[in-house]
């Protein structure tokens, strides 16, 4: 029976092949007859050499691995509208990878009974099958090619070989071309290529590539004063092209470019000037192709256009990491890239999103990161926590002034959350009207906190001086941070209480030196790092430097290494602070990989012996860090 | 009695302990009524879809169209059910029967339960039916229970179905058609009991003490 779910069902399917081949009516009769799943981040959908299920499945939301789990390597990532464990299904044998969710994601599972008829009958739907495992891609008409190509068959192969041969991999070329006619002047080539941010332009002629014209040619030959700007593409082009068929492997592309010192090269059908133009590659597309590499990203992220293109750049930069922690880089340099990369994304989020309003911010206002994301020590996806602060405005404007920031606010959060970011479960975040305010509202609020300092009082503020503005003017941020120092130190008693919050955290270790671990709930018998570890020096190092009025320096290690320099006597200890924090991010971040989660909880059960030594080292310090606190702010009259 | 449990608080259990909630059969439910009034308004449609082990087979879902009498234009531009859409509608007696008979004895899942549960009620009464004896959850009631409790942040004292759906990232293409919103219901139920599973193991009998 044909209802609303079937409806919404049918709706979605229809977006991605092969059901984009069915008619309208079949599509509905098949989508009132499928299941929908739910399943949380980590479930097993199915497992290697499980009997095969009487359905296939359709991502709608989230995202799949598929996994051979002897080797635990993810060979094919399936997010929405992919289709998996069809194959199996039809070729009648055990699965042979194993499917995990690898976020929360919601399925289609499609009875094999009920689209079978449709395979056989509709010669569409039967070819793009037959093209998908011919051409070992999921999706052989798609626009974007996936990282991993290869799909069941080549499998086996690839298996032998462990280290990635990312050398010998198909590359990944631009199929939206930029082009242009013979007759078209320089000065709107210069535009055109301008307005698609692209190096290189074909001229083509009847669909066939006669030429090509790169920014070296409009340098060399324009630029100079050789041709005014009104020549025409066909004089100054490089002719003829030199062209490829387009199944190159990276390094092919690569020896290609060196051998005719070009930079771009021009793919075509069949590899010669005499067929149709299907893609351009540049210098770019092989270093990406080539691996990971910060300038790459940032560059990537600059390209984007759409919030949905920033999130498989958000999934290279986890890779990133992974191999830096492989590579045992200092955690010092991990965190600065990190960072700056994840800076990065959620300041591109912010530019499409102004993009987006129907017109310019009205006046300057600044993002600012909170938390730990504002520390700077934010390395895996966690929660957002974020606000806005923005010019005082004539109280005439001031409600249209505010709705604008609420709702530009709320756009972004959803952009970060699209890419990423959970949204705080506490609502601290920029789109909440508590989070956004005008800075002569922020500067009041900051006062409230300081002269009542209660206990919430004190927690927000420890959240919200943690700042690091991401994007906008930073005369308001100085401002309001000026502003904070001279309450702060009006207020000595506001001190007090940033000290028993600091010395409030639990301690790491009990009575028999043993780790304290969670008693209850989905972490139950696992170690909090993040309460018990990180919080306490982190807290100590924001007082610390607080008392010492240092502006500008939000990250803790950093803080650590700044405090040691203002207070020779205690450089010591100061130092193995430090160490310890970025040993403890580390230990945190590691975890956070392995897990795909935020790394706060560690099962002690999977940790080594030295690793548990290790941990416990920085206990110590940590012990050594709260005395020096209690005793130099005098806490035992507090309490 | 022992001892021990002389200090255990008296716990009355609904359920036994060892049933999941993987394994209970939930009805997630709407209804799209004329208007807010127990006594005057009118169920136009019943929506509901069965929830078991994470899964909703689309083929076991119910969406009826009621033929009513009562019929309030201001809102129908909410349901857009007009009063003479071209769909076969039972009377309200057969719709009931037929959704008494999907329902069974499962345990009913809304948004703002007590509304729709009291709708359906008062039909049934109209009808010379029993009253429905089915244990409900509420996920109106339930998403509040995620948020971290604390004073200084304003929790609202209700949070829409279109609160949820935006911050589960629910579509809400459907949104205003009673199955369409028991789907999205649904789904905000299945990522509830995530949340609330992360602070705590969670069973069937733990889920109705919160």
């Amino acid at each position: 029976m044909k209802n609303t779910i079937s409806q919404r069902v049918a709706d979605f399917l229809k977006g991605y092949p092969p059901f984009n081949f069915l008619h309208q009516k079949d599509l509905e009769k098949l989508s009132e007859q499928i299941s929908i799943i739910y399943k949380e981040k980590d479930s097993v959908i199915f497992a290697e050499n499980d009997k095969t299920h009487d359905s296939f499945y359709v991502v709608h939301k989230g995202a799949v691995a598929l996994k051979k789990s002897t080797k635990n390597t993810v060979l094919d990532m399936c997010d929405e509208g992919d289709i998996f464990g069809l194959r199996p299904l039809l070729a009648q044998e055990n699965y042979i990878m194993e499917a995990v969710a690898h976020e929360e994601s919601i399925l289609y599972a499609i009875p094999i009974a009920v689209f079978k008829p449709y395979a056989l009958e509709n010669r569409n739907v039967g070819n793009f099958l037959i093209e998908s495992y011919a051409s070992n891609t999921r999706n052989p008409y798609s626009d974007i090619h996936k990282d991993k190509l290869y799909g069941d068959d080549q499998l086996n192969e690839n298996l032998h070989s462990s280290n990635h041969s990312f050398d010998l991999a198909p590359i990944k070329y631009s199929k939206k071309i930029v082009t242009c006619s013979p007759s078209t002047t320089v000065k709107d080539i210069a535009k055109i290529m301008n307005k698609k941010k692209v190096g290189a332009i074909l001229i083509v002629d009847e669909m066939l590539p006669i030429g090509i014209l790169t920014d070296k040619d409009l340098r060399n030959k324009i630029v100079t004063g050789d041709f005014p700007i009104t020549t025409t593409a066909e004089t100054i082009m490089t002719k003829p092209v030199i062209t490829y068929p387009k199944k190159m492997t990276v390094t092919e592309a690569q020896m290609a470019m060196m051998k005719s010192n070009i930079s771009h090269l021009c793919l075509t059908k069949d590899g010669t000037v005499n067929t149709k133009a299907v893609g351009i590659l540049s210098k770019h597309d092989v270093m990406v192709a080539l691996g990971n590499n910060p300038a790459v990203l940032i560059k990537a992220l600059k390209r984007t256009k759409k919030i949905k293109e920033i999130k498989p750049i958000r999934n290279q930069i986890m890779q990133l990491l992974q191999g830096y922690l492989d590579q045992n880089i200092p955690m010092t340099l991990i965190t600065k890239i990190i960072t700056e990369l994840n800076e990065a994304c959620t300041t591109r989020v912010i530019e499409i999103c102004i993009e987006k309003m129907s017109s310019p911010p009205p006046v300057k206002f600044a993002w600012l990161a909170l938390g730990s994301q504002g520390r700077g020590e934010q390395m895996l996806h966690t929660d957002q926590d974020n606000a806005i602060v923005y010019e005082n405005v004539n109280e005439v404007f001031r409600d249209e002034t505010r709705i604008y920031f609420l709702k530009f606010a709320g756009l972004v959060n959803k952009g970060l959350f699209e890419i990423g970011y959970d949204y705080c479960p506490a609502d601290m975040m920029a789109s909440s009207p508590k989070w956004c305010m005008s800075l002569v509202d922020w500067k009041a609020q900051v006062h409230h906190w300081i002269t009542n300092p209660g206990k919430n009082e004190v927690l927000l503020s420890f959240i919200f001086f943690d700042y690091s503005m991401t994007y906008g003017d930073s005369d308001i941020v100085n401002e309001l941070s000026d502003a904070i120092f001279e309450y702060v130190k009006a207020n000595p008693i506001f001190y007090m209480h940033l000290v028993s919050g600091a010395l409030q955290s639990p301690s790491p270790t009990g009575f028999f030196r043993q780790f304290l671990v969670e008693q209850d709930g989905a972490n139950k018998d696992s170690f909090d790092i993040k309460r018990r570890a990180l919080m306490p020096l982190t807290d100590a190092a924001r007082l610390l430097t607080l008392s010492h009025s240092v502006k500008g320096i939000s990250n803790t290690a950093e803080r650590f290494e700044k405090l040691a320099e203002l207070e020779p006597n205690n450089r010591e200890l100061y130092l193995s602070c430090s160490y310890s924090f970025k040993a403890l991010l580390k230990f945190r971040t590691k975890q956070g990989l392995l897990h795909h989660d935020s790394g706060q909880f560690i099962e002690l059960e999977s940790l080594t012996k030295m690793e548990k030594i290790k941990l416990k080292r920085t206990f110590k310090t940590i012990k050594e860090l709260q005395e020096l606190i209690s005793v130099r702010f005098n806490i035992s009259n507090l309490v | 009695m022992s001892l021990f449990n002389f200090w255990k608080k008296e716990e009355n259990n609904l359920f036994d302990e060892n049933i999941t909630i993987e394994e209970t059969r939930f009805v997630v439910l709407d209804t799209e009524t004329t208007g807010f009034d127990y006594d005057n308004d009118r169920i136009l449609c019943i929506g509901a879809l069965v929830l078991q082990n994470g899964i909703i087979n689309v083929q076991e879902s119910f969406e009826v169209y009621l033929e009513q009498e009562h019929y309030d234009k201001s809102t129908a531009q909410i349901h857009g059910i007009l009063k003479d859409l071209l769909v076969k509608r039972p009377t309200e007696l057969e719709a009931l029967q037929q959704f008494l008979d999907f329902l069974g004895d499962s345990i009913i899942i809304a948004h703002h339960t007590i509304f729709d549960v009291t709708m359906i009620n008062r039909a049934l009464e109209r009808n010379r039916l029993p009253q429905l004896q089915n244990k409900t959850l509420d996920t109106a009631y339930l998403y509040k229970k995620t948020l971290i409790q604390s004073h200084l942040f304003e929790r609202k004292d209700h949070y829409t179905l279109d609160d949820l759906a935006d911050k589960f990232d629910i579509s809400k293409k459907d949104r205003h058609t009673a199955l369409g919103d028991a789907y999205i219901t649904a789904i905000a139920f299945l990522k509830i009991v995530k949340k609330l599973r992360e602070k705590k193991a969670v069973n069937l009998n733990q889920i109705f003490k919160y």
